[in-house]
This record gives C-alpha cells, sequence and structure tokens, in this order.
C-alpha cells in the first residue's frame, strides 16, 4: 500500500548542469543522432534527457520524496512521464535547480476488480538567478492493490 | 513550415547492450534491465528493456526530424514491455497545427509498435515550427 500522508511531500532543492558530455553519451544511447546534440554553438538536450536527474538528486539528502510514496516494486510500476519546456529545452552550459513535490494521490477501480493508485510527482526546474521555470517533470506510478 | 515526419523509422532487433548503455547514461540501474538471474527470478523470461529507453529512442526519432530546440512538451505512456530480440517501429502523424501566443505549435502522436504488431509505448509531442 502506498503511504498516502506522503501526498504534498517536497523535497530538498537540487543543483543540475547540464552537461555537453553527458548530452552526447545520453544521445547516442537513445539512438538520436541530430547534429544539435552533438556539435555547435548550442548544444540542446534530448527530450527525455531530464530524467538524468537520478544523478544530482543522489548529491542532496531529501531531495527525492517518492521514496515517501513506499510504492511496492512488485505491483507498482511507471505507467506514464511527460516532460514540459517553458521555452527553448535547457543546453549545454545551463544551471538549474529542480525540486520535486508529490503533487496527485487517487484510486480507480478497475473493471476487472480491485483498485489501481496512481501517484504523480512533479520536479519544477528552474533558472538559479531569475527563478524563471524552464521545465517540468511529472512522473506517474501505478500500483496495483 | 510544413513539419513532416518520416513515414517510419526501426530500432533493433533490440540487444541487452542497448539496455546498459542506456542504463549507464540516464543513472537508473535497476538490475531487471540487466541481471538475467535477477530478471527471471523477477518472471520475466529476460532482461525487460528500459521503459525510457524505448521511449527515449522513439522522441529521438521525431526530434531528429523536427529540431529537439523545438521540442516543447512530450507525453510517455508503457503499454507493453520490450525484451532482447524486440524490433520496435516507430510511426507518428501531425494532429493539430495551431497558434500559441504568437507562434505556431504542431501536436503529433507517435507510436512504437515490435513485430507482434502490438503497441509497446505511445507518445505525444508539441513542437514549435521554426
Amino acid at each position: 500500500m502506498v503511504a498516502r500522508k506522503a501526498l504534498g511531500a517536497e523535497g530538498e532543492s537540487f543543483e543540475i548542469d547540464i552537461e555537453r558530455g553527458k548530452i552526447d553519451e545520453f544521445a547516442r544511447a537513445v539512438h538520436a543522432t541530430h547534429p544539435h546534440h552533438f556539435n555547435g554553438r548550442e548544444v540542446v538536450i534530448p527530450a527525455t534527457f531530464l530524467t538524468t536527474m537520478f544523478f544530482w538528486e543522489k548529491r542532496v539528502p531529501g531531495s527525492n520524496p517518492w521514496d515517501l510514496i513506499k510504492m511496492s516494486e512488485e505491483r507498482g510500476m511507471h505507467a506514464e512521464q511527460e516532460y514540459i519546456f517553458h521555452g527553448p529545452p535547457p543546453k549545454a552550459g545551463d544551471r538549474l535547480i529542480a525540486s520535486s513535490t508529490i503533487t496527485e494521490l487517487y484510486d480507480k477501480e478497475r473493471r476487472s476488480g480491485g483498485t489501481l493508485t496512481f501517484v504523480k510527482m512533479t520536479t519544477a526546474f528552474r533558472d538559479p538567478e531569475t527563478g524563471h521555470l524552464r521545465a517540468e517533470a511529472i512522473l506517474t506510478g501505478v500500483e496495483r492493490q | 513550415m510544413s513539419a513532416q515526419l518520416p513515414a517510419s523509422g526501426s530500432l533493433g532487433p533490440l540487444s541487452r547492450t542497448d539496455f546498459v548503455r542506456y542504463q549507464g547514461a540516464s543513472g537508473d540501474m535497476n538490475p531487471v534491465h540487466h541481471d538475467e538471474t535477477f530478471a527471471v527470478n523477477a518472471g520475466f523470461p529476460a532482461p525487460l528493456a528500459v521503459g525510457m529507453f524505448t521511449a527515449g529512442a522513439l522522441n529521438a526519432w521525431a526530434t531528429d526530424a523536427l529540431g529537439p530546440e523545438n521540442v516543447r512538451r512530450t507525453r510517455i505512456r508503457w503499454k507493453k514491455p520490450c525484451f532482447p530480440g524486440t524490433t520496435l517501429t516507430f510511426s507518428g502523424t501531425v494532429e493539430r497545427t495551431y497558434d500559441h501566443e504568437g507562434e505556431t505549435r504542431i501536436d503529433v502522436a507517435l507510436t512504437a509498435t515490435d513485430q507482434e504488431g502490438d503497441v509497446a509505448v505511445f507518445s505525444w509531442m508539441t513542437f514549435v515550427c521554426p
């Protein structure tokens, strides 16, 4: 059972440096071939690149409130993922400040019986100087009850 | 601009090396995607493809055509697991062209379909037309 009291939980904020070498490595791993991931004045991230926030949140204890959900490893799964960019996606050399919040938790009855519990975590990526919202990542997990 | 996606694309046959390379790049080191013994004990016939790998490749197929700097949104939903040996066919359609705060945007609907004809990944993306 997911821990319902985790709804609204907010993690510590953490810094992300968008690195050219990481963009190159990630772009090759998803078989992206567009030259703007590899060369030129502005090296742009692949659409799903912000998943590499894994590396950065590990540096800050308490940054990932998903742990508080305690979703079952056997009955839980990654159901949906969304990235929203408010303007052009980040590029190599950008620094972002991210923070994650458990934003939704709800049940759906299955037609076949039983209940599915959905949990959403939204991570906001902001410009550290201006506070401008650059991007959002929305993770949806589901657990069969 | 007349935004165009290619008629189709393909990826595969997927290999364990694809999964390992993606895991190293992304930081998701869940053993179910590379450790044969772990995967079999978890009830799978072989290591499971990383969902964010197949989704990332589907999105890369679209951004290769429409420009990575033009992406404004992607939403991904998984329908069926993939395993080593799976070959995916990518296809997509432009669903809508519209004005958003003075710029032209398009919404595209994408699918990655396996060799049995089943959809493994859906994605909906929004692009700015340059």
